[in-house]
């Protein structure tokens, strides 16, 4: 059980490489706030289910389930609040062909 | 297999560090943050992992809870000052 941990604590720091490399990559605020949301939720689960198929306590793994649907509700609704601060403290620059969806919400 | 995890997060941290330094505007500086943030997370699971001990454990449930309070109280900042 322990190699079985350490390789998914491997994929889950992986994961957060990724997150890291597109947060120095991309271009705008939004683009690194979605790589950022999106591949460390996904590396912290992968990390926490590494740890908790280690450690044999029963404490240790219902601790670690509480953490990993914290993290499942609170990730998303973070990113989304600094989203919505940031279109409306800087606005966005439409560079491609896209559609602002929010723009007509804020006008009523 | 675990030394190169850390290697691996040291790597991160260090590419959420050039963004918390260089990033433009003060969002990019909170994404930054919480990148680190979750390096500190996964190193812990990390840590959890090579000791075999879960003393750490309730510090991640800590983290989760306050990147999420610090990231709302900083976009409602933001979201304020923009106006």
């Amino acid at each position: 059980m322990q190699h079985i941990g350490e390789a998914l604590v491997l994929l889950g720091a992986l994961l957060t490489l990724l997150a890291a490399i597109g947060v120095v990559r991309f271009r705008d605020v939004f683009a690194r706030m979605h790589a950022l949301s999106k591949a460390t939720t996904a590396g912290v689960l992968v990390a926490l289910v590494g740890a908790a198929v280690t450690l044999p306590s029963a404490n240790d793994t219902t601790s670690m389930i509480f953490a990993a649907v914290l993290q499942v509700i609170t990730n998303p609704v973070s990113g989304m609040m600094l989203a919505r601060a940031s279109y409306l403290a800087e606005g966005v620059r439409v560079s491609i062909d896209a559609v602002d969806e929010l723009a007509p919400d804020l006008d009523g | 297999m675990i030394a190169a995890t850390f290697v691996v997060l040291v790597l991160a941290a260090a590419l959420f560090g050039f963004r918390l330094l260089a990033g433009p505007s003060l969002a990019d500086r909170v994404v930054a943050l919480n990148g680190l943030l979750i390096v500190g997370m996964v190193g812990i699971a990390a840590d959890a992992v090579r000791t075999e001990r879960g003393a750490y454990i309730p510090v991640l449930v800590v983290l989760a809870l306050v990147g999420f309070v610090g990231t709302a109280m900083i976009a409602r900042f933001v979201e304020g000052r923009g106006r």
